[in-house]
């Protein structure tokens, strides 16, 4: 049998690795990505709970659903808007947009 | 026999893992892509472990199906920028590891105090309970008790989102 | 209990043949080996049928494209009928060069086509065959393969990614394009026998068409039909290899054996979409006697699944290609809103109807509601022609007017 704490470390660790992408990377897409992984360690967790706390009443399951529909407005909002700077200033470095910057 | 899961366990955590990394590491944004894909599939695997087969199949359709091949189509849209040879990361790179590592140690820390590490495991339920909570999700989203309001919430948000996206990637007029 | 040869070969004819394993071994292994030993012989039992029988359909599906071209076709190979031509022909694929192009994405390059296959393969997990025999009776029966076949998309994607091949690209594009659009009609047409039979098991869909589901909704069933034939890739939407066009599409750089994964997988797939239709709409391996002779429900479910792919190739020999802009509008303005309307119709009439109504009456209410829909869209379509034409005998600039149609069209008003 699997402890619990195994698949809430698994997430931690996935989350973490999230994060250091989000603030480490300088290519908008692979921020993204970055928080992609993020919210898919944040579903382990809520599945995990719902598994090991609450299992007749889909409660984790539920919620991690709309983190799936979030995650994919999100995906196409941020793509969109990385097409959209790409034709514009002709760049995908998220450090270079600073043109609200005084 | 007691062991299988646990390796199975190990298996897909180490994929999930190690493609994570390599999402965050990698200079080819393509192949980062690629190891994205990877890792949603370790995660799809850690959900049948965990016996949420809708979610695991949600997974597969949702972030495989979709976003992947949405930040791929982004990819290739971009590629003229995308194949430059100088560095994937920004100036604070390493204070970020530093960052990400305290927020995994203090995460660590908490779950350690709160769950046992060594022992434990799901509890026994019934499988009708397992296989019917496929239709007790689907009864959630739209009992007024439950999730109906979140349901919609969510379902407007996709409209917005899918308007959003139209809008802002529309090419302009030139003047 | 003892093995015993005769008794196996009883067990075997009643596809019982795991029951009968499971008893024999019961007792002298671990169950869990045994049931691991059963399923690995089940995966292999399966798609060595699934590959065995692509040989089969490339052969099948070129006589019938000569025959309704009045050729002969293949007569050469194996006897008058040339039935070991594809053997012949995969024996010349297997000993061909392996050539990977310059400046090859390896990874990608490599990964796609066992990505195409696998996935192909996978699908068929949840196909009953007959009753009783299905690989594995998901409870999201439906949603499985639904959720597998839009992951098989990427593998397109590596592909012409991983090729360094402009044409290769271009495939690659207008094949997600096309994919992804027409994914959308195809699932929500699949939710109507989810609807009708009140259950995502696979089982339970083709058990409950004591009536066949076609009868219940055609309009379902062709609709699905039409979307699924895109998402094949088949003609008339082959937009993804247009020989005259981008050459062949994504899997211009393939050769030998990798090309053959491909080939063999779009036969694979096409035969996986015809056994779901047969399963979802043509009540799968229901038939006179299957119940008590699981063999015979076999049989009627492969003889089914034949006529759906001899209706696939037939629309091949027939039908030219459509443009990429026709293609996309008539998905987008057309058959996402009809399906849309079509879905609402189903359920609303299904939730109407009281709870012990008879298969009969039920089928016979669902299929009124779908006529009524279906003739209320032929009126819009025949009134936005009649606009069209009015203005195209008038002075009015075409193109504005293609605009305000393409709305018209949008809305199909539900039939009631």
């Amino acid at each position: 049998m699997i402890p619990l704490s195994w698949y809430l470390i698994v997430a931690a660790l996935l989350f973490c690795i999230g994060l250091y992408g989000v603030l480490a990377r300088r290519n908008a897409v692979a921020i993204l990505m970055a928080v992609e992984l993020m919210l898919n360690a944040v579903n382990i967790n809520l599945v995990a709970f719902w598994r090991y706390l609450t299992p007749e009443r889909p409660i984790g399951v539920a919620w991690a659903v709309f983190v799936l529909s979030v995650a994919a407005a999100e995906a196409a909002v941020g793509l969109a808007l990385v097409i959209s700077v790409y034709r514009n200033r002709d760049s995908v470095v998220a450090e270079e947009l600073d043109s609200l910057k005084m | 026999m007691e062991s299988v899961p646990r390796l199975i366990f190990i298996v897909l955590s180490l994929l999930t893992l190690v493609s994570g990394v390599y999402v965050v590491t990698s200079r080819n944004l393509f192949h980062a892509a690629l190891f994205m894909m990877a890792s949603f599939l370790g995660v799809a695997g850690l959900f049948v472990m965990l016996e949420a087969g809708f979610l695991a199949a949600a997974q597969l359709l949702v972030y495989i199906g979709a976003i992947s091949i949405l930040v791929i189509f982004a990819i290739m849209m971009t590629r003229r920028l995308m194949q430059t040879s100088e560095t994937p990361y920004n100036k604070q790179f390493s204070q970020s590891f530093i960052v990400a590592g305290l927020v995994f140690v203090l995460l660590l820390f908490v779950i350690v105090q709160v769950w046992p590490v060594t022992e434990g495991g799901a509890p026994d339920v019934p499988a009708a309970v397992l296989q019917g909570s496929v239709i007790e999700l689907g009864r959630s989203f739209v009992d007024p008790n439950q999730y109906v309001i979140p349901f919609e919430i969510v379902s407007v948000l996709l409209l917005a989102a899918l308007i959003g996206a139209i809008v802002i990637a529309w090419p302009e007029k030139k003047q | 209990m003892t093995f015993n040869i005769l008794e196996f070969l009883k067990s075997l004819l009643a596809l019982r043949v795991f029951d009968y394993m499971r008893q024999v071994w019961a007792g002298k292994m671990d169950a869990g080996l045994v049931e691991a030993i059963l399923d690995l012989v089940g995966i292999l039992v399966v798609s060595t049928f699934l590959l065995l029988i692509a040989l089969f359909l490339i052969w099948f599906e070129r006589k019938v494209v000569a025959r309704l071209q009045d050729r002969v076709g293949p007569n050469r190979v194996g006897g008058k009928y040339g039935l070991l031509q594809t053997v012949a022909d995969v024996g010349k694929l297997l000993t061909k060069e392996n050539i990977t192009p310059a400046g090859a994405d390896l990874i990608a390059f490599n990964l796609a086509p066992i990505i195409v296959l696998s996935a192909a393969l996978l699908l068929w997990a949840v196909i009953p065959f007959a009753p009783g025999v299905i690989g594995a009776n998901l409870n999201i029966g439906l949603f499985y393969v639904l959720s597998i076949s839009s992951a098989s998309v990427v593998a397109l994607l590596l592909a012409g990614w991983g090729s360094n091949n402009k044409y290769a690209l271009l495939g690659a594009f207008r094949a997600v394009a096309q994919l992804v659009s027409y994914e959308i009609p195809m699932v929500l047409a699949l939710l109507v026998p989810i609807l009708l039979a009140h259950s995502m098991y696979m089982q339970d869909v083709v058990a409950n068409q004591s009536v066949w589901f076609i009868v219940w909704a055609p309009l379902a069933a062709v609709i699905f039909l039409t979307s699924a034939l895109a998402e094949l890739g088949r003609t008339p939407f082959d937009l993804l290899e247009a020989e005259s066009e981008i050459v062949a599409g994504f899997h211009i750089e393939y050769s030998g054996m990798k090309f053959a994964l491909f080939f063999a997988a779009e036969f694979i797939n096409t035969f996986f979409m015809s056994a779901l239709f047969a399963s979802a709409f043509l009540g799968g391996w229901r038939g006179f006697g299957a119940e008590q002779y699981p063999l015979l429900g076999m049989i009627y479910f492969l003889i089914k699944v034949f006529a759906v792919y001899f209706v696939i190739v037939w629309v091949r020999a027939t039908l030219p290609r459509v443009r990429i802009d026709q293609l996309l509008n008539f998905n987008w303005k057309f058959l996402v809103p009809l399906v849309l309307a079509m879905v609402l119709e189903v359920a609303v009439i299904d939730k109407l109807l009281p709870a012990g109504a008879s298969a009969v009456t039920r089928a016979g209410a669902h299929l009124a509601g779908q006529l009524l829909l279906a003739l209320a869209t032929l009126e819009i379509l025949r009134r936005v022609a009649h606009q069209r034409r009015l203005a195209a005998m008038g002075e009015l600039a075409p193109a504005e007017e293609e605009v305000e149609m393409a709305h018209g069209e949008a809305h199909p008003a539900p039939a009631h």
